[in-house]
C-alpha cells in the first residue's frame, strides 16, 4: 500500500486537505453520506416546520408566504440534497466493491461531483435569507408562478438547480464508467450484485434525464431575465409546456430514487433469507423495464391539466403497466424468504418494513393511475400520503437499512442490536401515524400545500403532525446509534459480518482497509 | 364528541390492522369522513365507483400477498430451526406472476376507460360558465346572460390568525357563491388569469386546471339542491389555501328568479357610473375595496413587503398624476404579480380603491378620481 489516509493525529492541516482533495471511493462515500443525512436533517426540520403550522387550523407560528418557501425547501433538500447524495454515497463506497474494482473509474471527477454540492446547497438554503425570500412555487416550480411571480431569489435557485444537475450528471458517468470498464475477470454482467444493476441503469436514467431538467430551468431564466416567453401566455407560450417538460424529468427522477433503494433490499433479504435472491434475472429485466416505462408515462401527473382525451387514456394504460415489473419484484423479494432461515436483525426489519409499505404506495399509485378517480384524488394528501409512502417508507427505509447493513463493514464496529431495533419501531410506527391519515385526509378533500385548512380536517391533521414528530425523532436516535457505534461500538474484524452475506464486499477484512483489490480478485 | 373519539380511536386501531379495509369500512360508518364522497353528479359517481374497485382489488392482493408473506415471516425463521434451501428460480410462477396482474389490469382498464370518458362528456350544455382563477379568488361569468362576479374568502384574518373565534363554516366561505340551477347540465370552461390555480369541487367530481391561455372544460348536472364546498387545488402563491369555492344548487325557480335580480343589479350599476362621488363615498367605500383586494399583498398599513410587494404609502405612483395609478390598475404591470384589475374591479370600486390609496396613511394628495375617469380611461384604450 502506498500510503494510508492522513487522519486527526497528522495534524488538521493534513487531515482536512485529506478530506477536500480526496479521490478515495470510500473517502468519497463518507462524504456523500455524511452530507446526504446533513440534507436530511435540514428537510426534516422544515417538515417539522410545516406540522407544526398544520398542527391545528389558522395561522399559528408562520405565514402563508415562508409556510410555501417550507414545503419548497422540504421537497427539494429532500429529493437532491438528502436521498439522491444518500445512494450517490453507497453507489461510491459499494459498487467498487462489489464488483472488485480498486476504485472508481474517474476519481477526481468523483471528487468534483461531490464538492459542488455542498455550495449548491449553501446557494439554495441563503435564498430563505435574502429579501423576498426563497422559492415558494413548490418542488415542481410550475411556471408562471415560478416565472413572472417568483421572488428575486429563483435565480440563485436556477443555478442551484444547475449545480446539484452537474454533480448527479458527473457521478452518473462515473458509475457506468466504473462498472461497464472496471468488473473483476469473470464478473460478468449477470454476474453483478443487483445493487449495482439497480445504479447501473439509474445512471442511465440520470444521464438521460438531468440535462432535461437543466432545460426546464434555463428556459426560466430566459423568462425571467432576457425577455423570452416559453412559458408567459401573454407572449405566445405555453405554461403547460413547462409541466411536460418537468415531468420528463420528473417522472424518471422517482424511479432514480428507488431503484438504488431496489438494489439496496435485494442484498439485504437474501442475507438474512440465507437464500440466494429469487429470480435474479427477472429482477434485473423488471428493472429495465421500469427505467424505460418511466420515461413515457410523464404526464399522470397532469391529468387535470386539460389534455384531449386520446393523451389522458394513453398514459392512464401505460401508468398501469408500471404494476406489473414492480410486482414482479416484489413477488421475487417474497419468495426469497419464502423456505429462507429468516432472521431478523435491523437492516431486515427495514427491508421488510420497505416491502410492505413500498407495495402498500403501489397500491395507492395504481389507483392514482386511473384517471377517471385521480380527478379527485389529484393535488390532494392522497398524493402527498402515495409518494410519502414510496419515498419514504422506500428510499429512506433502504437507505436506513443499508446503513445497518454495511456500517460494520465500514467502521469495523457493531451497533448495537437492541437500539436499532428500537429505532426501527419507533420509525416505523411514527411514519405509519404521520402518513396514513393523509390518505383519509386527501380523500375528504384536502388539498397539498395548503397553509391551514378547514375545522373538518382538524382531527387527522393532529394525529399527523404528532406522527411527523415521532418520525423526527427516529432519525435523531438513528445519528446517535450511527455515532456510538464509530465511538463505543464492538469491534468486528470478520470478513464476514452477517452469516448469510455473499458478495466480494464480504471477502475484504473489516473495517474495510484504505485501498481494495489493488490486484482484482479471483471469482469462482 | 364520543361519537367522534370513537371514530378517532377506531380508525387509529386501522393504522395498526392492516389498512384500506378498516379504512374504507369506517368510512361507511363514522361521523369523520375517511373515503372519498361519492357527490351527486354522474362524474363524481364514477370516481368513486372506479375507486371503490380499485380499493378492493388491491385490498384482495395485499391481503394475498401480505398473508404470504406473513406466513414465511412466521414459518420459515431460524428461531423455529428453519433450514434454507437453495432454489432461486422457476420460470412457471415468474411468468404466471408477470401474465396474470397484466390480464387483472386489462380487465381493469375498461371501467377505468368508461369512467374517463363520461368525465368528457362535455358536450350539449345547457348553461356555460366561465371560470376564472385570481389569485386569490374566482371570477365567475354566465356566458350569455351578463352575469359577471368575484367570488373571495368571507372568513376575516382575526379568524385565520387567532385573533377571534373561528367560525362553523371557517374557509369555507365566500362572499358570492356560484348559483346553478338543478337538473341542468353546465359546463364550466376554467382559465387562469395570472398563475395557474385549479377548480375542485368534490361533490361535482370535476378538478379543473386554471391555466392562463387555456381553457380546460368540466362539467356537471345535478338533482340535489345544496350548498357544495371545494378549494383550489394547484399552488398558486400565499393565498392558495384562502380561495374556497363554494357552489349553491338551487330549484330552478329560485335560479332564475337569482339570475334576474342579478341581471337587473348589473343594470342599476351601470347608472353609477357616471354618478358625481363625494371623497367621503369613495374613501369609505375604498377602504373596503383596499382591504379585500390589495391588503393581501400591499398590506393594510400600505407599507407592503419589502422586496416582495411594494409600498403604496409614500409610493411615486400613489402621488404621481392620477392618470398613471389609473394605468397602474387597468393595465397592471407586466413581468410582475401587479396584475390588471379591469376585470376584477368595477369602475367605481376602482375609483375608491383609488381615491383610498391616494388620500390614506399620509397620502395627501387631495385629489378625486370618480368611476368616469376609469371608464374613460378604460375606452380610450
Amino acid at each position: 500500500m502506498a500510503h494510508g489516509p492522513a487522519t486527526l493525529a497528522d495534524g488538521w492541516r493534513a487531515y482536512i486537505s485529506r478530506w477536500v482533495f480526496t479521490t478515495n471511493h470510500k473517502d468519497i462515500g463518507t462524504l456523500y453520506l455524511w452530507f446526504s443525512f446533513s440534507m436530511f436533517l435540514l428537510g426534516g426540520a422544515f417538515a417539522m416546520v410545516i406540522r407544526a403550522e398544520l398542527f391545528q387550523p389558522g395561522m399559528q407560528l408562520i405565514r402563508p408566504e415562508f409556510f410555501n418557501q417550507m414545503t419548497t425547501m422540504h421537497g427539494l433538500v429532500m429529493v437532491f440534497g438528502a436521498i439522491m447524495p444518500a445512494f450517490v454515497g453507497l453507489a461510491n463506497w459499494m459498487i467498487p466493491l462489489m464488483i472488485g474494482a480498486p476504485d472508481m473509474a474517474l476519481p477526481r471527477m468523483n471528487n468534483l461531483s461531490f464538492w459542488i454540492l455542498p455550495f449548491a446547497f449553501a446557494i439554495l438554503t441563503s435564498t430563505l435569507f435574502m429579501e423576498g425570500g426563497g422559492p415558494n412555487f413548490g418542488w415542481t416550480f410550475y411556471a408562471p408562478l415560478s416565472t413572472t411571480y417568483a421572488p428575486e431569489s429563483v435565480n440563485f435557485f436556477i443555478f442551484a438547480i444547475h449545480i446539484m444537475g452537474a454533480s448527479s450528471i458527473m457521478g452518473s458517468i462515473n458509475i457506468i464508467a466504473t462498472v461497464m470498464n472496471m468488473r473483476a475477470p469473470g464478473m460478468t454482467y449477470m454476474k453483478m450484485p443487483l445493487f449495482v444493476w439497480t445504479w447501473v441503469i439509474t445512471a442511465f436514467l440520470l444521464v438521460a434525464v438531468m440535462p432535461v431538467l437543466a432545460g426546464a430551468v434555463t428556459m426560466m431564466l430566459m423568462d425571467i431575465n432576457f425577455g423570452t416567453s416559453f412559458f408567459d401566455a401573454a407572449g405566445g407560450g405555453d405554461p403547460v409546456l413547462f409541466q411536460h417538460v418537468f415531468w420528463f424529468f420528473g417522472h424518471p427522477e422517482v424511479y432514480i430514487i428507488i431503484l438504488p433503494a431496489f438494489g439496496v433490499v435485494s442484498q439485504i433479504i437474501p442475507t438474512f433469507s440465507r437464500k440466494p435472491l429469487f429470480g435474479y434475472s427477472s429482477m434485473v429485466y423488471a428493472t429495465a423495464a421500469i427505467a424505460f416505462l418511466s420515461f413515457i408515462v410523464w404526464a399522470h401527473h397532469m391529468f387535470t391539466v386539460g389534455m384531449p382525451i386520446a393523451g389522458e387514456l394513453y398514459f392512464m394504460y401505460a401508468t398501469m403497466l408500471i404494476a406489473v415489473p414492480t410486482g414482479v419484484k416484489v413477488f421475487n423479494w417474497i419468495t426469497t424468504m419464502y423456505k429462507g432461515s429468516l432472521t431478523f436483525e435491523t437492516p431486515m426489519l427495514f427491508s421488510i418494513a420497505f416491502v410492505i409499505l413500498f407495495t402498500f404506495g403501489g397500491f395507492t399509485g395504481l389507483m392514482l393511475s386511473i384517471a377517471a378517480a385521480d380527478m379527485q384524488y389529484h393535488d390532494t394528501y392522497f398524493v402527498v400520503a402515495h409518494f410519502h409512502y414510496v419515498m419514504v417508507a422506500g428510499a429512506v427505509f433502504s437507505g436506513t437499512a443499508a446503513i445497518y447493513y454495511w456500517l460494520p463493514k465500514w467502521c469495523g464496529k457493531m451497533y448495537n442490536e437492541t437500539m436499532g431495533q428500537v429505532q426501527f419501531w419507533v420509525a416505523f410506527i411514527g411514519f405509519n401515524i404521520a402518513f396514513m391519515p393523509q390518505h383519509f385526509l386527501g380523500l375528504a378533500g384536502m388539498p397539498r400545500r395548503y397553509a391551514d385548512y378547514g375545522l373538518q380536517f382538524a382531527d387527522w391533521n393532529m394525529v399527523s403532525s404528532i406522527g411527523a414528530f415521532i418520525y423526527g425523532g427516529a432519525q435523531l436516535m438513528l445519528l446517535y446509534n450511527v455515532i456510538m457505534t464509530i465511538r463505543n461500538g464492538k469491534p468486528t474484524t470478520e470478513e464476514k459480518t452477517w452469516e448469510g452475506a455473499e458478495g466480494l464486499e464480504w471477502t475484504v477484512p473489516s473495517p474495510a482497509p484504505y485501498h481494495t483489490f489493488a490486484t482484482p480478485p479471483e471469482l469462482k | 364528541m364520543l361519537k367522534r373519539a370513537q371514530a378517532l380511536f377506531l380508525s387509529l386501531l386501522s393504522l395498526v390492522v392492516l389498512l384500506p379495509i378498516a379504512g374504507s369500512a369506517l368510512a361507511e360508518s363514522s361521523a369523520s369522513q375517511l373515503n372519498m364522497p361519492q357527490g351527486v353528479t354522474e362524474v363524481s359517481q364514477a370516481a368513486y365507483d372506479i375507486h371503490m374497485i380499485m380499493i378492493w382489488v388491491c385490498t384482495v392482493i395485499g391481503i394475498g400477498v401480505f398473508g404470504f408473506m406473513f406466513y414465511v415471516m412466521y414459518a420459515h425463521r431460524k428461531s423455529r430451526g428453519a433450514v434454507a434451501e437453495n432454489f432461486h428460480e422457476h420460470l412457471g410462477v415468474e411468468l404466471l406472476w408477470t401474465i396474470v396482474p397484466t390480464i387483472i389490469l386489462i380487465v381493469m382498464a375498461f371501467p377505468a376507460t368508461t369512467a374517463l370518458l363520461k368525465v368528457y362528456d362535455t358536450d350539449n350544455p345547457d348553461i356555460e360558465i366561465k371560470i376564472t382563477g385570481y389569485q386569490w379568488k374566482w371570477q365567475y361569468e354566465y356566458l350569455g346572460e351578463g352575469v359577471k362576479f368575484m367570488s373571495e374568502l368571507r372568513t376575516s384574518d382575526d379568524e385565520v390568525y387567532g385573533r377571534a373565534p373561528k367560525g362553523e363554516h371557517y374557509l369555507r366561505e365566500v362572499t358570492e357563491p356560484l348559483v346553478l340551477p338543478v337538473g341542468k347540465k353546465v359546463r364550466f370552461l376554467v382559465t387562469g388569469n395570472d398563475v395557474i390555480h385549479s377548480w375542485w369541487v368534490p361533490d361535482f367530481g370535476v378538478k379543473r386546471d386554471a391555466v392562463p391561455g387555456l381553457f380546460t372544460a368540466g362539467w356537471a348536472k345535478t338533482d340535489k339542491p345544496g350548498v357544495y364546498v371545494g378549494e383550489c387545488t394547484e399552488l398558486c402563491g400565499q393565498g392558495h389555501a384562502f380561495m374556497p369555492v363554494v357552489v349553491e344548487v338551487k330549484e330552478e325557480a329560485e335560479y332564475n328568479a337569482w339570475l334576474a335580480n342579478k341581471k337587473a343589479e348589473a343594470v342599476e350599476y351601470a347608472s353609477t357610473i357616471g354618478k358625481e362621488w363625494t371623497a367621503e363615498e369613495l374613501m369609505t367605500k375604498g377602504e373596503g375595496v383596499y382591504l379585500q383586494s390589495c391588503a393581501g399583498c400591499h398590506q393594510a398599513d400600505g407599507n407592503g413587503i419589502p422586496g416582495v410587494f411594494p409600498a403604496i404609502k409614500g409610493s411615486p405612483i400613489a402621488l404621481g398624476p392620477q392618470i398613471g395609478h389609473i394605468a397602474v390598475l387597468i393595465d397592471g404591470v407586466p413581468g410582475s404579480a401587479m396584475q390588471s384589475f379591469a376585470d376584477q374591479l368595477s369602475e367605481v370600486n376602482i375609483a375608491a380603491v383609488i381615491h383610498y390609496q391616494r388620500n390614506a396613511w399620509g397620502n395627501d394628495v387631495g385629489d378625486v378620481t370618480q368611476p368616469i375617469d376609469v371608464l374613460n380611461y378604460k375606452q380610450s384604450k
